[in-house]
């Protein structure tokens, strides 16, 4: 979604913003993990969008750069601050899973297990989920993720790594469990 | 995690060059390990892509969102209204320019209409001049101390005008000197008052106009309005006043 070099009138904005609502909803709550509190996050998102539109850049990345408000005042919020303090990103490198005949993919095909997949999901820490949902549910080009996150495409592509990575172990663990 | 399967999250998500597709598909073609794979990864993708979107919002939060961003309405009620207060203040203030220049044609037409009275008076009267000379050096210093202005009147020579006399007289209480010419037997007045008591209502540039079928010229000069009134032709009221003119 790029805007050419119109002029950028509230109408514009209305235009461009209100297609992206449900989207934005949706990746407000899985990272809010609360209706009230996602509520809130699109509301000011939409709010400093509008108030600071004037300073979008036309012709760039229209929808990464509502992600980055939205995400941005997630990271700002009381939520936000008390999960990012929790984890540490892009440091450690666990071993690999062996992989075999019975993958975790394998058998969620079997039990088709949506909710599992989603509890899944949600237990990722949120930088990872955060990375996952743009990418698989956005379906967000690495740069696009790259501009949305403001982080370099290489820490795009070993944090998304990652983070498939660290919900094949979730699943596995929750496979084991039921 | 060798060569191939390193580029498979990659492949998936659509991000290899054209070429590097083209080398992983030749290889998926012959290794089952890594064709299995893929097909695992792809599956999980498509199941996050659809248990991804789980949450919808409800249509009042979007409605009320859409309101707070909504462009402004190019007539609000407050515009509205600004807008109404503005065309019943220009009616007004054309209403009142209308009537103040009515009043002021009203004006005018009434100091012509008393002009034209006091000369007709002039010439009704048995004795119409109260200083009676030809000459403006006599005349001119009588009405010293009788009115609250001087002026200056003309030389007459070869002009075909003739100073018959003087006299004091008033309009709206304002004192004023009328001086009495002829011109061909025709008798002409000539009115001087201060400008701030008479005439306002009038331009300052000199105007003919007619009243009573008399020819009248007005102009005000060094803030002292003259009147020059008489049955004589248009022509003898202008040279007359022309002369006035030029002797301030």
């Amino acid at each position: 979604m790029e805007v050419a070099g119109e002029r950028l009138t509230a109408a514009t904005f209305e235009e461009l913003a209100m297609p992206l609502f449900d989207q934005l909803y949706n990746f407000a709550q899985w990272l809010a993990q609360d209706r009230t509190e996602a509520e809130d996050l699109v509301q000011e998102t939409y709010a400093k969008a509008l108030k600071g539109f004037s300073s979008f850049q036309p012709g760039t990345n229209f929808r990464a750069w509502m992600y980055r408000i939205l995400r941005n005042t997630f990271l700002t919020s009381r939520t936000g601050l008390k999960v990012s303090a929790t984890v540490e990103l892009d440091s450690d490198e666990s071993p690999e899973l062996s992989a075999g005949p019975e993958t975790p993919e394998t058998i969620l095909i079997e039990h088709s297990q949506h909710q599992l997949l989603q509890a899944a999901v949600e237990s990722l820490p949120v930088q990872f989920r955060e990375v996952l949902l743009l990418c698989e549910v956005e379906e967000m080009s690495y740069q696009e993720i790259a501009e949305t996150l403001s982080i370099p495409m290489g820490t795009v592509m070993s944090r998304l790594s990652r983070a498939r990575k660290a919900l094949r172990e979730s699943l596995q663990r929750r496979l084991v469990k039921a | 995690m060798d060569h191939w399967t390193a580029k498979l999250e990659t492949y998936l998500d659509g991000e290899l060059s054209a070429s590097e597709m083209r080398d992983l598909d030749a290889h998926l073609r012959g290794c089952p390990s890594c064709a299995a794979d893929v097909l695992s990864r792809l599956q999980t993708k498509r199941a996050v892509h659809s248990a991804g979107k789980r949450y919808r919002p409800n249509s009042e939060f979007r409605e009320r969102i859409r309101k707070s961003i909504a462009a402004r309405p190019e007539r609000s009620p407050m515009r509205l209204w600004l807008g109404a207060s503005a065309a019943v203040a220009l009616l007004l203030i054309a209403t009142f320019i209308a009537m103040s220049a009515r009043q002021q044609q009203l004006q005018r037409q009434q100091t012509l209409s008393e002009i034209a009275d006091l000369h007709v008076a002039t010439l009704a009267s048995a004795n119409p001049v109260d200083v009676i000379s030809t000459d403006r050096h006599t005349v001119k210093p009588w009405f010293q101390g009788k009115i609250p202005f001087t002026f200056s009147l003309p030389e007459l020579q070869d002009s075909g005008f003739t100073l018959v006399g003087g006299r004091v007289m008033y309009l709206g209480q304002a004192p004023g000197a009328e001086l009495i010419y002829q011109v061909r037997k025709h008798q002409i007045s000539v009115f001087i008052f201060q400008g701030r008591s008479v005439g306002r209502e009038l331009g300052k540039s000199l105007q003919s106009q007619k009243e009573l079928s008399f020819n009248i010229e007005n102009w005000s000069q060094d803030g002292l309005r003259y009147f020059v009134i008489g049955d004589a032709s248009s022509d003898d009221i202008r040279n007359l006043a022309d002369l006035l003119r030029k002797a301030q």
